[in-house]
């Protein structure tokens, strides 16, 4: 039984209550979204950029630029700034627009929502300084020292004032199942990186984990892991509940199967960490144990991934139309293939062949690549004219950049597969005498060059899709009328109460 | 179940009150992780201790933060899994003994080059000094970007004192000559593997350089488990 979701998202120009809008909130604040936004596109194209020279220095070495841009330390640079600074900004972008709707009313406080946007970019510019200086702890996703953490600590905290605050001063009854991933993100996200981020300093900008070893890998994996969970995908689906109704103009498929999913997503999730450690000191049981939630975990993901396709029913007419909608598709897509394959790569006799292998790069990134990244186009190419309420500079462009990303994720994955299981197999292979087939380890890296060659080829068609997406959001912008006004809240007859907050 | 998701049902009632939906989310994440992480610390059987396993010396321990500031766990593992083809190719597999004074853990994620977890005693000295200066002089078609500037670059030692306390507080076992006097004792090994690396052929102005403490840790990695107990 399906529940409509699409409220009334007026954006009526009404200028009785203009002059007091921000005391009496009966105006969302878009301008914080416009700020999220802007900051999205600008990280994502710098992330990718750094992504494109890190695939060039793999099979070209001189491309390694001297002590401050070597492949080992341009890696987690790139990996923090896709992952925090693009899917971080698109998320808040989204949370900070649809939360407004949702709950009908503006954000809690303004000065947080600054605080958070500003405190944030901070943040992203000292791990783009700090990361290039060899200034990391080496875990992955989490190589921010401390005194960093301690900054994404204040943030995130402020962020969730403002957000609990928001849902306090709701007008709407319910909370709609975008923001039931968006408590989950903000909660989860706050054990994970208090929990894998504690350490003891021997330096203002250098620490020794408390954790040790087979403890330390656990907790790491537990917090790397569940930063895919809890960072990429989570919010990803509140953005989908809120973003893809909203295109397609139709109810969410199914209000039973939000609620099966998300419980158990959330509940499942958190268990699967240890997948990343198969067949290593950590013990059988933990790494079992991994194993089989990962499986499991695989339901609830394509419940998420047929409540987004499923939405669509009756309308996928309007993909011949809407750019918005191709990029949610082929978004949920992936999130669905990368959903499969990730148990998949779980299951230990795979994981086998899999782990330390191109392949896991693969998966990663028709994760980052189509999940994250396509859900977040389709976001701005529907927010874009809603902002700056004006139309799309060029339909025909977000078009172009829908076909080449598109393009370019099928050359990278494919060739990040193919690497992967060709060295994975070289690396087992015996010959008659049971010998190894290749002792030279140099063997097979020089057999899988090729596909790094290919693999820079679909990461730069990538980035030319998202320079496409730049040139349209800045001419978007400049049509946009000089006039900045929040839009007025439209709110149902009789419910009078204005500024209860 | 019907009651609890049907429209209109509990779970309708459940969205409008934030925060014990807050508070439900909240114990549902935090159930996977307690469930798996408590017995493993709690659970001695979990982490065997092997005896010949050591503290990393003042020196090599000053090694392993440089192979941290380089990244080196970006493309090199230090975990070798229990397969035949592993053993054959790097070793015995590694122990969950083998660990306990990594911090933090260096087992990496990707092999774009070979496991090192027992790449200590493997090549001399020199070799290492060769491969860090230029890859392609040891191994021709290694992908790897060289690190000249290890060899350059003064060998800071001033941290030693204030490393070795942390590490102490968090019950790492160093004798009380460690903790007295570390950046001597590093000063010490360093001169003795710098001797070798010129008798080897080598540069011979190398003792105060980046280069020997990373060569110090490498050498010793993944050697503690055959160790005697002498040592």
């Amino acid at each position: 039984m399906a529940v409509s979701s699409t409220q009334t998202d007026s954006i009526s120009t009404g200028t009785n209550q203009n002059s007091h809008h921000i005391k009496n909130r009966s105006a969302y604040d878009d301008q914080v979204v416009k700020l999220f936004l802007i900051a999205t596109v600008i990280w994502g194209f710098v992330g990718m950029l750094v992504g494109v020279l890190i695939a060039l220095q793999l099979p070209f070495w001189p491309a390694n630029m001297g002590e401050y841009l070597t492949f080992g330390r341009l890696r987690p640079l790139h990996t923090n700034a896709v992952i925090f600074a693009f899917a971080g900004n698109a998320i808040f972008a989204a949370i900070y627009y649809s939360t407004q709707r949702l709950c009908k009313t503006r954000m809690y406080n303004d000065l947080m929502s600054r605080i958070h946007f500003w405190g944030w970019q901070g943040i992203i510019v000292s791990a783009a300084i700090t990361l290039p200086l060899g200034i990391s702890t080496s875990k992955e996703y989490a190589e921010l020292e401390w005194p960093i953490d301690i900054a994404i600590t204040l943030v995130w905290v402020v962020f969730a004032f403002n957000f609990f605050g928001t849902l306090r001063v709701r007008r709407e009854k319910h909370m709609y199942v975008a923001l039931w991933f968006y408590i989950a993100t903000i909660i989860t996200v706050a054990v994970l990186h208090l929990g894998n981020s504690l350490a003891i300093p021997w330096a203002a900008m250098h620490s020794y984990p408390i954790y040790a070893g087979v403890q330390d890998a656990f907790i790491q994996w537990w917090y790397g892991h569940n930063a895919v969970a809890f960072f990429l995908t989570t919010p990803f689906l509140g953005l989908m509940y809120y973003f893809l109704p909203k295109a397609a103009e139709r109810p969410v498929f199914s209000y039973r199967l939000s609620i099966v999913h998300f419980w158990s997503l959330v509940f499942i999730y958190i268990w699967a960490g240890p997948h990343h450690l198969n067949y290593t000191a950590l013990p059988e049981w933990a790494v079992t144990l991994g194993m089989v939630f990962s499986v499991m975990l695989w339901m609830p993901s394509w419940g998420g991934m047929i409540n987004g396709l499923f939405t669509l029913r009756g309308a996928w007419h309007k993909l011949r139309d809407s750019v918005v909608l191709k990029m949610f598709v082929i978004g949920i897509t992936f999130y669905g293939m990368s959903t499969f394959e990730g148990p998949l790569l779980s299951i230990k006799s795979v994981n086998a062949l899999s782990h330390y292998t191109d392949w896991t790069i693969g998966h990663v990134h028709s994760g980052a690549l189509g999940w994250n990244g396509f859900m977040t186009f389709g976001m701005i190419y529907w927010l874009l004219p809603r902002l700056w309420k004006t139309k799309l500079w060029s339909n025909r462009l977000a078009n172009a950049h829908f076909w080449i990303g598109t393009i370019g994720i099928l050359v990278y994955v494919i060739s990040m597969y193919t690497a992967g299981i060709t060295q994975g197999l070289m690396w087992r292979a015996f010959n008659e005498a049971g010998r190894l087939l290749y002792p030279d380890f140099m063997e097979t890296v020089i057999q899988i060059i090729p596909m790094y060659w290919a693999r820079m080829i679909g990461g730069s068609m990538y980035l030319v899709g998202v320079v496409l997406m730049m040139i349209n959001v800045y001419q978007t912008i400049k049509l946009a009328p000089k006039e900045r006004k929040d839009p007025v809240i439209d709110l149902p007859a009789g419910s009078g109460a204005l500024g209860t907050a | 179940m019907k009651r609890l998701i049907k429209v209109g049902g509990r779970h309708r009632k459940l969205e409008g009150w934030p925060l014990l939906f807050t508070i439900l989310t909240t114990i549902s994440v935090l159930i996977g992780g307690v469930v798996e992480f408590i017995p493993l610390v709690l659970v001695k059987g979990n982490v065997p201790t092997i005896s010949s396993v050591k503290p990393w010396t003042p020196l090599e321990l000053t090694g392993r933060d440089i192979y941290i500031r380089e990244g080196c766990n970006n493309c090199h593992s230090q975990q070798i899994r229990p397969f035949r083809h592993e053993l054959e190719r790097y070793g015995e597999y590694s122990k969950p003994g083998e660990t306990i004074y990594e911090r933090p853990f260096l087992w990496g994620s990707k092999r774009t080059g070979p496991d090192l977890a027992r790449v200590g005693g493997k090549y001399p000295h020199l070799w290492h000094v060769r491969h860090m200066e230029d890859p392609r002089s040891t191994s021709p078609q290694s992908i790897m970007p060289p690190y000249a500037w290890l060899l350059r670059k003064e060998l800071n030692l001033s941290h030693l004192p204030a490393k070795m306390r942390v590490l102490n507080t968090m019950n790492v076992p160093y004798s009380a000559q460690e903790m007295e006097n570390p950046v001597a004792l590093a000063q010490s090994q360093a001169q003795e593997i710098a001797n070798e690396v010129a008798a080897q052929g080598g540069p011979s102005n190398l003792a105060d350089k980046e280069i020997i403490a990373l060569v110090a840790y490498l050498q010793r990695l993944g050697t503690d488990l055959n160790a005697t107990s002498a040592d």
